[in-house]
């Protein structure tokens, strides 16, 4: 569905040049929730406007299918811009249009006729489950109701492709939920394959089917969700998954474990049992669990004895078990 | 004393009427002549200035030097050193139609300042996201910058309206109507300070009324406050 080759953007400013994103190679099928994830700065709202040529990349080609679209014009630019939807962090609806036309207006653009353009917009206001507020100008919605307006916008033209740029990142914890459940749903009706940037692992975890890690304008590791969140491969990613909450300076390096559960065995005593097993005690530093794709998947962040012997134990207590673990402590250099 | 105030009163209802039509009709005239050629002005500083989507240094440039040119020369004696050039587009240099061309040639460049400075304040986030959307150059002025910058408009236009009502008043040093004239001829000619001080008063009255509505359209229009 979408091909980036080699991609490529530099920008240059009065006194240096900056490279926000390097050699980028991607490939999202049709359908998939593709989540781009880093930390600010590595070049996350630069890669994804370069897919809709926002920014046009300095280097290398973009593909929408099979069409090139850094080969286009201008204008036929512009007509397969109607082919992706985008959302954005702070919404960017038109303040001064209420939330009907604000899902009115990629419609009127297209010469969609004005009453068949508010039939349309009523029924994507429905979708997005906000036909009540149909009138309302957009200071007077809340965050998450602001982000659905605006992914009925985006939804207007009948996209093969939503990108959303931190779409959640301004809602709080349960909006975000409800948003993120709003475009699984979107996805699964309507097929629609959907990019997703963010920070947050949580926003990943909770609906992509694929994820890259981005840093420094360079992706560093590509996969299924799953695999990258059992056993990350790069420092970022690792420090990416690490449930949040624990301060870095009392850890040393082989005496945290970072425990992964698979559908499973997050249901059975793991803990307790290992505990009983091997005569040791651990310390809990961070725990989660998440539901990704439908299996319940967790990690806990484990503080283990000094002693190398009993530590040697729990390992191989858990290799018996089958359940995956790594030994953690680098992500928190920072 | 008294008895000639009220002669003077009856004998000038009139010319203040007069006055005041003429006033209005220089204002509100070149003040829509000057938005008609103002607001292209103003677009077209925007679009080829640094955040616009045709950003291009020469033009935006060459533009704001000729914009800055005319406003830097007082309007008295931009009124007089234009008089061939409004001799030739209404075919006299007095009376209240004859100032109407000055006024216009001062007001279109600050109109176009002010067009300008409110389209800059247009969220860059909703023009990027209009461009997400496909529309192109022209769609995106008038579909989206235009309307979004709509409230800061007005408040500007009831700048620009003020500030060529202020003009006006001056076109009655060269032969131009309205109240401005009467000021002069009356106050300040004839020292009739009781005529200079109702001319001020009337012309204190209208400002005053066209920023109240205009504060008020502006504040109707803008649906970024809660209602």
């Amino acid at each position: 569905m979408i091909t980036l080759e080699n991609v490529g953007k530099t920008f240059t400013t009065q006194d240096r040049v900056v490279e926000a994103v390097k050699n980028v190679n991607l490939q999202i099928e049709k359908g998939e929730i593709y989540g781009i994830i880093g930390f600010s700065g590595a070049g996350k709202s630069t890669l994804v406007r370069c897919i809709n040529l926002l920014e046009r990349p300095s280097v290398g080609k973009v593909f929408l299918g099979k069409t090139e679209l850094t080969a286009l014009t201008d204008a036929q630019l512009r007509r397969e811009r109607s082919k992706m939807g985008m959302i954005f962090q702070h919404f960017n609806l038109f303040s001064q249009r209420t939330a009907l036309r604000n899902v009115c207006y990629p419609l009127e653009i297209a010469g969609v006729s004005k009453k068949e353009a508010i039939q349309r917009a009523e029924k994507l206001l429905k979708l997005v489950g906000l036909e009540e507020c149909k009138n309302s100008y957009p200071s007077q919605l809340s965050g998450g109701q602001k982000q659905r307006v605006a992914i009925a916008r985006a939804l207007a033209t009948d996209p093969e492709v939503l990108l959303c740029d931190e779409a959640t990142s301004a809602l709080d914890p349960n909006t975000t939920i409800s948003i993120l459940d709003l475009l699984k749903r979107i996805n699964n009706e309507m097929g629609l394959t959907i990019v997703i940037i963010t920070h947050e692992m949580k926003v990943v975890e909770h609906i992509c089917d694929k994820v890259a890690v981005l840093e420094y304008g360079t992706l560093v590791e590509t996969g299924s969700v799953q695999d990258v969140f059992m056993a990350p491969k790069s420092q970022v990613a690792k420090k990416l998954i690490m449930p949040k909450g624990e301060t870095t300076s009392s850890f040393e390096n082989n005496k945290i474990l970072r425990i992964v559960f698979d559908g499973q065995s997050s249901f059975e005593p793991v803990i307790s049992n290992m505990i009983l097993e091997c005569h040791a005690t651990v310390n809990i530093l961070g725990a989660n669990t998440e539901n990704i794709g439908g299996k319940a998947f967790g990690q806990m962040l484990l503080q283990l004895p000094e002693d190398e012997i009993v530590i040697g134990r729990i390992k191989n207590y858990l290799d018996t078990i089958g359940i995956h673990y790594e030994e953690g402590g680098a992500p928190f250099d920072e | 004393m008294k008895k000639e105030v009220l002669r003077l009163t009856n004998e000038v209802v009139t010319l203040l009427r007069n006055g005041i039509f003429e006033t209005l009709y220089m204002t509100l005239v070149s003040t829509a002549i000057a938005y008609f050629i103002g607001i292209p002005l103003g677009v077209l500083l925007y679009t080829t200035g640094e955040k616009g989507t045709g950003h291009n240094t020469l033009v935006n440039k060459t533009l704001g030097i000729i914009v800055n040119l005319i406003r830097s020369i007082p309007f008295i004696i931009l009124l007089v050193a234009i008089l061939p050039f409004t001799r030739l587009v209404v075919g006299t240099t007095i009376g209240s139609t004859a100032t109407i061309v000055p006024l216009i040639v001062a007001a279109a460049p600050f109109v176009a300042r002010m067009v300008e400075s409110s389209l800059n304040e247009v969220d860059s986030g909703v023009i990027e996201a209009a461009v997400s959307i496909g529309s192109n150059p022209l769609q995106i002025i008038i579909k989206v910058l235009l309307p979004e910058a709509k409230p800061s408009l007005i408040v500007g236009s009831t700048i620009a309206i003020t500030t060529i009502l202020g003009y006006s008043t001056m076109a009655g040093f060269v032969g131009g109507g309205g109240l401005g004239a009467i000021a002069i001829n009356y106050g300040y000619y004839r020292y009739k300070k009781d005529i200079m001080l109702i001319t001020v008063v009337l012309l204190v009255i209208i400002v005053q009324i066209f920023q109240e509505v205009g504060t008020k359209l502006a504040n109707k229009t803008d649906k970024r406050k809660k209602a």
